[in-house]
């Protein structure tokens, strides 16, 4: 991958300029589709993009210090940290791509979570400090099997490149990892029933409380474009090889999309779980199927 | 960016001493049958978030110091919506020992919704006033200048609605 073509795919596509759309897109479908599964009519076509908009208009309020001036990095960090990780996506058939991009990938997705985890701690808020304590509690379980999942993915396929990943013809062991992905997708969005740094009401926004005004409105695009990250990367793992660029675009997005749809219904059918329930769940749950994964992708490789 | 703010209301909901008659109201305008969020309405967890306060209740001692610590962490443009009769008039506990109210003598209030408690519709009719009223003050920079909703639906059955509206319009004037 050169200079321009990595820049192109930043800033052009999958990145920037397709990407901020996108997460608008998921954001709107995540609640609209909340609303139709309660039998409501749910929030206009803009809503995020008008949201976003007002938000940049907002005041915020002073600070000073170094606090004030992390306060107004994260976000931007985290930002940038979601849209690469977006941008390293393999939507063309021959993008290009390094060995070991797939690293790169989950350090970036990782990114926006610890990004949450300093702001709340760097607010000052008590409610602040508690989201983030969730958040890193949270972290520490779904990511061991999220990364044991995609390890065992990347052994099965003896690659660590996402474009030989995704051209790959699918095994068993690629459907046992995409599950534990997909299991584990919910924390990784704070969405029900994981929902528990950003508790709403409960611990007023969690690591959000403080934020406001356009470092409010960083928030929400990089949550979006979480959203298009993670379930882009379900995408590109589930995708069958094609060759015609603009098949693979469209499969792309459309199986974004479902993963939106289902994440959805997930959220709207749950209701948030305690943190001890939650950290039981996947320590003494997923993580059983994250090592089978694992443990056979690893035998596999040795009789083959 | 002034049609943002309009289609863009966050809510943060306050108590300042209500029965929670209120304050379900405004729950139950989020809900299915009325559905709030068409309008774009949120209902938020932080005041920082918040662009209209929803504030309940006759305003009493011990809320007073509370509502403005909460007027003051909502970051502008914003707006404060009175629901229901207790905020705008104390309504039967009028001269009451334990009241500081109305609440317009504390904070800036755009829009009373009347009511004992108002309906859901009365409220979100409140809430999209509100919000017009703030993306045109912004807009214009102009000061703050409260408007009286009318009551929506059928009366309640009751003595409370026909004063409440005359004694709210009495405030004002």
């Amino acid at each position: 991958m050169n200079l321009i073509t990595a820049l192109a795919r930043f800033l052009i596509f999958p990145g920037l300029l397709f990407a901020i759309p996108a997460a608008w897109f998921f954001l709107w479908v995540e609640r609209k589709s909340v609303a139709l599964m309660q039998g409501r009519i749910g929030p206009p076509f803009m809503q995020p993009f008008f949201d976003f908009i007002k938000l940049l208009g907002k005041s915020t309020p002073p600070r000073s210090g170094v606090g004030g001036l992390l306060m107004k990095l994260w976000p931007l960090i985290a930002v940038a940290a979601a849209a690469s990780a977006v941008g390293l996506l393999p939507v063309w058939p021959s993008s290009g791509g390094f060995e070991g991009d797939l690293i790169l990938l989950l350090a970036l997705l990782e990114l926006p979570s610890m990004c949450i985890i300093a702001a709340g701690f760097s607010s000052r808020s008590i409610f602040g400090e508690i989201g983030s304590a969730r958040e890193a509690a949270l972290s520490v379980s779904y990511n061991v099997v999220f990364l044991l999942a995609i390890v065992s993915i990347a052994a099965s396929q003896h690659t660590f490149r996402l474009e030989a990943l995704a051209q790959l013809p699918a095994s068993p062991m690629h459907w046992i990892g995409l599950l534990a992905i997909l299991v584990c997708l919910p924390a990784k969005l704070h969405i029900n029933p994981f929902s528990l740094p950003n508790a709403e009401q409960e611990i007023y926004s969690g690591p959000m409380t403080e934020y406001a005004g356009p470092e409010l409105a960083m928030w929400e695009l990089s949550h979006g474009l979480e959203w298009v990250a993670a379930t882009g990367l379900v995408a590109t793992l589930a995708a069958p090889h094609l060759t015609l660029w603009w098949v693979a675009a469209i499969v792309f997005i459309a199986l974004s999309f479902a993963v939106v749809l289902l994440l959805s219904a997930v959220a709207a059918a749950t209701a948030r779980l305690a943190i001890d329930t939650t950290v039981r769940f996947y320590w003494q749950c997923t993580l059983i199927f994250a090592v089978l994964a694992i443990s056979s992708a690893i035998f596999m490789r040795h009789r083959s | 960016m002034c049609y943002s703010r309009r289609r863009s209301p966050w809510l943060f909901h306050m108590n300042g001493g209500s029965c929670n008659g209120c304050d379900i109201e405004l729950i139950a305008s989020l809900t299915p049958r009325y559905d709030a969020e068409q309008l774009g309405v949120r209902l938020e967890g932080s005041p920082r978030h918040a662009d209209i306060l929803c504030i309940t209740g006759p305003v009493t001692h011990n809320a007073v110091n509370a509502i403005k610590t909460v007027y003051g962490q909502v970051c502008g443009p914003k707006a404060v919506v009175a629901i229901g009769s207790y905020p705008a008039t104390t309504n039967v506990f009028i001269d009451s020992r334990t009241l500081d109210g109305p609440l317009n003598l504390h904070l800036p209030v755009d829009v009373f919704v009347p009511g004992c408690p108002p309906r859901p519709d009365a409220i979100i009719q409140g809430v999209a006033k509100a919000a017009a009223i703030l993306a045109e003050r912004a807009a214009k920079k102009l000061p703050a200048n409260p408007v009286v909703m009318p009551l929506v639906g059928p009366p309640c059955n009751g003595a409370c609605c026909a004063p409440t509206n005359k004694e709210t319009t009495e405030v004002q004037s």
